[in-house]
């Protein structure tokens, strides 16, 4: 089946079987490789990415599900060779360990930050509860998020590039 | 891990969908696919033909019409769950939508597809039963109404035709003085339940119990409506009395085996321990404000 759609903001196209999974095609054909495969059973949120914007497991979603629509990838954070402004926090608090959850964790952080620019440490905790960390660094990872929502809460200064945010 | 091959279908209304799965050979409906494609990955499911729904539309809402909560098919769990309206007038329902699976799986879970796929570990059936909710099917021949007392018929076995889909479920709107709510033990955010019960009451105004409804999560091959627990307490004043002859009426009512998940006692005496705090949530909430 020949389906067109886009991801991190450009337009691919692929022929692809029914079958293929979207973390497949986003990692063996679009060559992203960004987005883990941790569990392959819908457990571990490593391979999350947005569709059309939600955070989704992509091992779950076929491909063909998602022609004609938006994914955005952990690649996709990083604008204009300026890190995300999570992706900066998960350097600074340390919300990474061996870095596997990392890509999932950061697309469902910055999915969440959207919605929520000041959340409590509940609700994080909340969003975050379908991506499995097993350094048990959620800590860590809640202190990242709640200092991204600070840095992207603050005034910036002017000429700044701000990011996909 | 990848599926077998299939074919796969995109129908674009309800009439060509049914069409296709009336004449299909051995075809599954894709609605939110959080049960149906990790089967497929697993090759518990080979279906030759995929028949996927998400692009017909209009069967995503919530709204409140004519005495029933009405719920698209294709709504997702994530939608319920934000929904201000499930918030404040249907706690049992939102207490429910906030523990299936985890955050991401429900932004493509469907409430329909939670009912269709009749997983006895499913939520959304024992909430459904408690409520008395009607799962409206379309097909072939045109719509039909389903109690859903009547639509769980066995083991991922529903009343749906094979030509079939949920298009809506219906939930009765409370009358005043009712309250419910959805209580489930995982071992972990994502696990199926070891064991969940789900709890609505209507009172009269005089304080006695006049509608109860008592549904049962992963205890048995289908979801149960404890029935006897329910007609225990109805035309009574839900005492403390009252609550825990409900409870062991409910813990008799399940039939839970013994799995990863703990032996059939516990998961009994969980049922019953259960029962009685969403029965006493339920109470507080049905008199909140009073």
């Amino acid at each position: 089946m020949h389906i067109h759609l886009t991801v991190n903001g450009q337009l691919h196209e692929a022929d692809v079987e029914p079958r293929l999974l979207l973390v497949h095609l986003i990692r063996d054909v679009l060559r992203l490789t960004g987005t883990h495969i941790g569990c392959d059973t819908t457990h571990c949120g490593a391979c999350t990415v947005l569709l059309d914007g939600r955070p989704v497991k992509s091992c779950t979603v076929f491909a063909v599900q998602a022609r004609g629509r938006h994914v955005t990838t952990v690649e996709g954070l990083e604008q204009d060779g300026q890190l995300h402004p999570l992706q900066e926090a998960f350097m600074a608090e340390h919300g990474l360990q061996c870095g596997y959850c990392t890509p999932g964790m950061l697309m469902t952080g910055y999915a969440f930050l959207k919605e929520h620019p000041r959340p409590t440490e509940e609700e994080i905790r909340w969003a975050i509860s379908g991506n499995l960390c097993r350094c048990t660094g959620y800590v860590n990872i809640v202190k990242s998020i709640q200092h991204a929502a600070a840095a992207l809460a603050a005034p910036r200064p002017a000429g700044a590039s701000q990011g996909g945010a | 891990m990848i599926p077998a091959a299939f074919d796969y279908h995109a129908p674009t209304s309800i009439s060509e969908a049914a069409g296709l799965l009336a004449s299909l050979e051995d075809a599954k409906i894709l609605s939110g696919g959080q049960s149906l494609i990790p089967l497929m990955k697993l090759r518990l499911a080979t279906p030759r033909h995929v028949v996927d729904i998400n692009g017909i539309p209009g069967l995503a809402y919530v709204v409140e019409s004519a005495g029933y909560l009405r719920i698209g098919g294709l709504t997702r769990e994530s939608h319920l769950e934000e929904s201000p309206l499930v918030r404040e007038r249907h706690p049992l329902l939102h207490d429910t939508c906030r523990v299936i699976a985890d955050p991401l799986v429900r932004n493509l879970a469907t409430v329909g597809g939670n009912l269709a796929h009749a997983d006895p570990a499913n939520d959304h059936p024992a909430t459904m039963l408690a409520l008395g909710a009607q799962v409206v099917a379309a097909g072939t021949r045109g719509e039909r109404v389903i109690p859903v007392a009547s639509f769980f018929t066995g083991p991922f076995a529903t009343a749906l035709a094979p030509d079939e889909i949920v298009v809506e479920v219906r939930v009765p709107v409370p009358p005043p003085l009712s309250g419910g709510a959805y209580l489930k033990v995982e071992r972990k955010v994502g696990d199926f339940a070891t064991a969940a019960v789900a709890v609505q009451l209507t009172l009269a105004d005089r304080g006695v119990c006049e509608r109860a409804g008592i549904g049962l999560t992963n205890v048995g091959l289908t979801p149960i409506k404890a029935e006897r627990a329910e007609a225990a307490l109805i035309g009574r004043r839900p005492d403390d009395k009252a609550i825990l002859e409900a409870a062991r009426l409910a813990a008799e009512a399940a039939r839970p085996s013994d799995d990863l998940r703990g032996p059939a006692e516990y998961k009994r005496d969980l049922i019953r321990v259960l029962t009685a705090r969403a029965l006493r949530r339920a109470l507080e909430r049905a008199t909140a404000g009073r």
